[in-house]
């Protein structure tokens, strides 16, 4: 074994969860020393919210009825601008290589990427939904099943959108085609999300949408890390 | 460990064939890497000694005939340095060694220290040039405990003092029991017995 | 049986093999197809509700039968070429994609003329027509990204990956959506809700479903065979029958 100076004969490389969990910590460092890539995609989501008044009449009765497809709408395209750009700064700069290269299964890492990203987007997005619902004349009781929707929701969308980005990371002109790979993925969430609003609207349970909307959670959260690590095996050695 | 001394190689490699474009990069090509060996692939820019060094360290999983089978614990530098232009040198090494251990602060300062990064550690990477991230990566390998080292061209940016500096240390590393591949355009002055692997040819003996 | 598998990975063989199921089964499909649709337009009694209108599902049905069938073929061909590195499963992976977009796309096109005469409308957002329209996304997609990548391998790995998601994927998208319609219209008149179908209109349906299964067969394997020609291109066996068709 090559000895150097720093080297110690008991090291153990870190298990799989604490890897896990300093690759996420690394994420999130990286992400706050740039706030701006924070506050885009909430800026996004302010600005398209005006887009709808603007286009369909400031009528409030109008506005309420189409509020929960509104916001949902806006939440999936917030997370399909930002999605792009979970694995890109790695892959340019060689850090994804080196990942592909550490013995600690790619499956948690890449579940990391994708927690570091939902606590970006999808998580800032629920909590300050309210508001965008309040200009959109959302009935108070249903800001409740709103904000569960979301951050259910777009844990679902971080999941499946890294499919997507990790399949067209290596790719030049990768632009679009990101949209047309997952957007065909995100639309049960769509319509389980608003479906959970529009039923608080109407005085029913929200409960059984979200329900469902955790059990695609759940399949996601087992079944598209499997997607995501061959994916990007795929575009790194392409 | 007198170099040469055979137990298991660390890298064995048998039969690669590698197409790209329509060209035949590499054929039929077999060899053993054993501690102590120091490798250097030779052969022309563009002739495929990126695509076999990534090949042997497990990037490329598709695409080539053959089969790679390694034995030990492997550290691979490739052309891109891996380093985050918002952290800082310390963070970046940190990160790089944190798949295989925990290592002291003191230990990554005095690595940083080594390659002549010394009073750098704090400042974010993207005030400094690309020589000063390629040596960020090369601390890695005073820390590594990794004993096989793949090195895709390591001498690029590197100016001539470092150039001995890292020179002298894959020496270290080999007479210690481990084993080097590398790429260059330069040739090696090392007082140790360097091996070539040509492309079309094979090791050359 | 290995030998079978074997031989399978080799171009020339696969071409060879090819050549003589589809010298049989072409004049076979053809003949279903005329059969089927002579059958299903001229030979069969008009619709109580729906009158003469009713006979586009003679070619919308088994369009969109097929058409999902063609992308579990896809994906399984990818998920072999993917886990098995078998060597030709993704050439017919990269065949049956344009293929199955096609059939998508008659499915909605002859979905959209049934719904003129009957609706009023030519585009009515029911479930069957929108869960056509998904699949027909996904088709594009796997179709997009296979274009996308320079290195064809790759393409091939990205395809089968993206076209097993989908797979997973679509009885997901097919029960939310059809629960989706549920929640927004009233179930009043179901597009294709003919459970009780007369046994007269049953049996030229079900050989018109047949003869599209034979036609996408065919199809499957004459695109395979050019893509089998692009990629060899430059090998022996192509030019000596290349050069052998000249000379004949």
């Amino acid at each position: 074994m090559a000895r150097t100076a720093g080297s110690d004969p008991e090291r153990q490389p870190p298990g799989a969860l604490a890897f896990c969990l300093r690759l996420l910590r690394r994420q999130l460092v990286l992400a706050v020393r740039r706030p701006i890539e924070i506050g885009n995609p909430l800026l996004f989501f302010a600005m398209v919210v005006a887009l709808f008044p603007l286009g369909l009449g400031p009528a409030p009765d109008k506005l309420a009825g189409f509020a929960p497809g509104i916001l949902w709408i806006i939440a999936l395209l917030s997370n399909l601008l930002t999605s792009d750009a979970v694995f890109r700064g790695d892959f340019e700069d060689g850090s994804l290589e080196q990942l592909l290269l550490s013995p600690q299964p790619l499956y948690l890492s890449v579940l990391a990427y994708i927690a570091a990203h939902w606590l970006m987007t999808g998580l800032l997005l629920a909590l300050v939904s309210p508001l965008f619902a309040v200009m959109l004349n959302l009935p108070g009781g249903a800001l409740g099943a709103l904000v569960l929707s979301l951050l259910l929701g777009s844990a679902v969308l971080s999941l499946v959108g890294c499919i997507g980005a990790a399949l067209t990371v290596g790719l030049k002109r990768g632009g679009m085609l990101i949209s047309l790979l997952i957007l065909p993925l995100y639309m049960p969430v769509l319509i389980f999300g608003s479906a959970a609003v529009q039923a608080a609207v109407n005085g029913s349970a929200a409960g059984p949408y979200l329900a469902i909307l955790g059990a695609m959670l759940c399949l996601a959260v087992a079944l598209a890390p499997l997607a995501i690590a061959a994916g990007l095996r795929i575009s790194i050695d392409a | 460990m007198p170099p040469g001394q055979a137990t298991a190689p660390l890298l064995s490699a048998r039969s690669l064939c590698l197409e790209r474009g329509g060209r035949e990069l590499f054929r039929q090509l077999s060899f053993d890497v054993l501690a102590g060996h120091l490798l250097q692939i030779e052969g022309a820019n563009g002739a495929g000694k990126t695509s076999l060094i990534r090949i042997l360290a497990g990037l490329s999983r598709y695409g080539f005939e053959g089969e790679v089978r390694r034995n030990a614990a492997l550290l691979y530098l490739g052309h891109l340095p891996a380093v985050k232009a918002l952290l800082t040198p310390r963070e970046n090494l940190a990160w790089h060694v944190a798949g295989e251990g925990d290592y002291r602060p003191a230990a990554i300062d005095d690595a940083l220290a080594r390659v002549g990064l010394c009073g750098y550690e704090d400042v974010p990477s993207h005030a400094l040039s690309a020589g000063q991230h390629r040596r960020v990566n090369l601390a890695r390998l005073y820390l590594s405990d990794c004993p096989l080292w793949l090195l895709d061209e390591p001498f690029t940016a590197i100016d001539r003092a470092g150039v001995e500096q890292l020179e002298s240390l894959l020496v270290e590393h080999v007479e210690r029991g481990g084993a080097v591949v590398m790429t260059s355009h330069q040739a090696l002055q090392v007082s140790y017995e360097v091996r070539f692997l040509s492309l079309l040819e094979g090791l050359v003996l | 049986m290995w030998t079978f598998f074997h031989k399978l990975g080799s171009p020339p063989w696969l071409y060879a093999i090819s050549g003589s199921i589809l010298r049989w089964l072409l004049p076979v499909t053809i003949l279903a197809l005329a059969v089927g649709l002579l059958w299903g337009l001229l030979f069969t009694a008009p619709d109580f509700r729906q009158g003469n209108s009713y006979r586009i599902i003679y070619i919308h049905v088994p369009a969109a039968v097929v058409a999902l069938a063609g992308y579990y073929v896809m994906a399984i061909a990818g998920a072999i070429s993917l886990i098995w590195k078998m060597k030709m499963a993704d050439v017919a992976m990269k065949s049956a994609a344009p293929i199955g977009a096609a059939l998508t796309f008659i499915a909605l096109v002859t979905g959209a003329i049934w719904g003129k005469p009957t609706w009023g409308t030519w585009w009515v957002w029911d479930a069957r027509i929108t869960s056509m329209l998904i699949l027909l996304f996904l088709y594009l997609g796997v179709v997009a990204l296979y274009e996308a990548y320079d290195n064809k391998e790759a393409a091939g790995k990205a395809c089968a990956v993206l076209s097993l998601v989908g797979t997973v994927n679509i009885p997901i998208i097919y029960k939310s959506v059809d629960w989706w319609y549920s929640l927004h219209q009233p179930a009043s008149i179901k597009f294709t809700g003919e459970s009780t179908i007369d046994p007269s209109m049953l049996y030229p349906l079900l050989l018109m479903i047949t003869a599209f299964y034979a036609l996408f067969t065919c199809c499957l394997l004459m695109n395979m065979r050019s893509e089998l020609l692009k990629r060899e291109a430059r090998t022996n066996w192509v030019r000596k029958l290349a050069l052998g068709g000249a000379q004949a």
